[in-house]
């Protein structure tokens, strides 16, 4: 459990099991906490995910090999690049942050359900080409992200200093106050800081938070607030047995470069793949993941899958991301099999919400 | 609180209210809104079905699941609650006043063998260990 899970239940969270993890699924309603995070402030525990330092001479060598997005974009320190870990077939083990603190501090946080197979396989691959290297999961660390229009405001409210030191930070960008560690990124298509800190401090930071009105919000906002962002998520909308072409990320992956990564040979070699697509549900309904997608194109019958499906409480509609062959095109009708009944859903570039925003 | 007692109930979490004039109301339960959380869609039966005990005859779809409804007892359906469609969540509000459709019995006796509200919060206490 996280450090925070007798605060949880303080605030009354209904608590649910996520990947052994014992986490909150929401304080009340889903759909309120979805809304407070579009429109004011809210914050999510997220310290079942890992951060990971690594340091030494050369962390930046070691990690042009380890990962598909090319690290010579961090060329400030505080600076991140979101990223996917790839099998040497090109499958993803996992996607994750990698924030530039130094030539040789790097710090990477990853997925809570992967946590362990990411590391093994770091491991492994210091072993073989960086053994000097120094990799360190750092479960002494909370995470909290603080999201909303209001985010970033509350929390020069409750942290002092933080202001001067954060309210320049572009997208992407992270620093160092004190005892926190203050990134502007998030995963809800909000303005926001995720804050990393020491995890005994994370209970009176969190009550002070709450305090200056930030609504404490559960895992069931977090999937619904990604999914409008048009989010991956880990597991459900790609694994090792997708590569990031047909998984939305092609623009994670650098090819151009003479670099060469793990799994680079393998995504060269890839044929033409299937896409990932938004779905905005025209018939009445709910997506959800699984259901299969149908239909003609050219006169050939096609088949796919959605990976994620939800309500989208800010669009009040159903919508999904969704894994179909490359000849579908935007604006496209499809049908996607829901019961005993075929129902009809366009074809949409995502994200479907930005910045409180529909964009669809 | 939570479970009325001029209610029976199905196993399945579906409300039944007996009407003097013979009909029923039916909805889904306090127990089974609070498992599924903020109700976002709901599908009901067409007046005029006719439908044997256990049947599925609606889909009540929350943020996180779909549920399906069963009949709890054999009849026909007169009636059903047509603006819930368009405001699901005031089944969270109160379960037991946003009722899903209405039946005219044809075997009585099954209502009977319904759950009362005491052996339906033994089952609700069972399954919530």
């Amino acid at each position: 459990m996280t450090p925070l899970n007798q605060t949880h239940r303080d605030m009354n969270a209904k608590m649910v099991d996520f990947g052994g993890w014992d986490m909150p699924l929401h304080y009340g309603s889903q759909l309120d906490e979805h809304h407070k995070v579009r429109q004011d402030a809210g914050m999510f525990d997220v310290s079942h995910m890992l951060p990971v330092d690594i340091k030494g001479d050369d962390v930046r060598g070691f990690l042009r090999r380890l990962v598909a997005n090319n690290v010579d974009k961090l060329t400030l320190p505080g600076k991140a690049l979101y990223s996917c870990m790839l099998t040497p077939q090109g499958g993803i083990i996992d996607d994750l942050i990698i924030y530039f603190l130094s030539e040789t501090w790097f710090r990477i946080v990853v997925n809570a359900g992967t946590a362990d197979k990411d590391l093994a396989w770091m491991l492994q691959q210091r072993d073989t080409s960086a053994p000097h290297l120094e990799i360190t999961p750092r479960r002494d660390l909370a995470m909290i992200a603080v999201q909303g229009p209001n985010a970033r405001a509350k929390v020069w409210q409750v942290v002092s200093g933080s202001q001067a030191a954060t309210e320049a930070l572009k997208p992407f960008q992270s620093a160092v106050v004190e005892q926190y560690f203050i990134a502007r990124t998030g995963y809800t298509g909000e303005d926001g800081f995720e804050i990393m800190l020491p995890a005994t401090d994370a209970p009176t930071f969190w009550k002070a938070l709450h305090a200056a009105g930030v609504a404490p919000a559960g895992l069931g906002a977090r999937d619904t607030l990604r999914l409008e962002a048009g989010m991956n998520l880990y597991g459900q909308d790609m694994d090792e047995s997708k590569h990031p072409m047909e998984s939305g990320l092609a623009w994670t992956v650098d090819l151009k470069s003479e670099r060469d990564f793990i799994g680079k040979q393998a995504l060269l070699n890839a044929d033409i793949t299937p896409q990932l697509v938004g779905l905005v549900l025209i018939d009445r309904g709910v997506l959800r993941s699984h259901q299969e997608v149908v239909g003609l194109k050219d006169g050939i019958e096609y088949k796919g899958e959605i990976t994620s499906g939800g309500f989208s409480p800010t669009m009040n509609q159903s919508i999904a991301l969704a894994r179909i062959p490359a000849q579908i095109a935007i604006d496209d009708e499809v049908n996607v099999l829901v019961r005993d009944k075929k129902l009809r859903a366009k074809v949409v570039k995502y994200p479907f919400v930005r910045n409180g925003k529909v964009l669809v | 609180m939570s479970i009325p007692t001029n209610l029976k109930y199905s196993k399945s979490h579906e409300w039944v209210k007996s009407e003097s004039d013979g009909t029923v109301t039916i909805g889904i339960s306090h127990h089974a809104q609070e498992l599924l959380g903020d109700m976002v869609f709901i599908e009901l039966p067409e007046v005029g079905r006719q439908l044997s005990q256990k049947e599925e005859c609606a889909v009540a779809e929350s943020v996180k699941a779909a549920a399906d409804v069963y009949a709890p007892i054999s009849g026909e359906v007169i009636a059903v609650n047509a603006p819930l469609v368009d405001e699901p969540g005031k089944i969270n509000e109160d379960a037991y006043s946003a009722w899903l459709f209405k039946m005219k019995p044809s075997n009585p006796s099954e209502i009977d063998a319904l759950l009362d509200a005491t052996a339906y919060a033994e089952l609700v206490a069972s399954e919530s260990h």
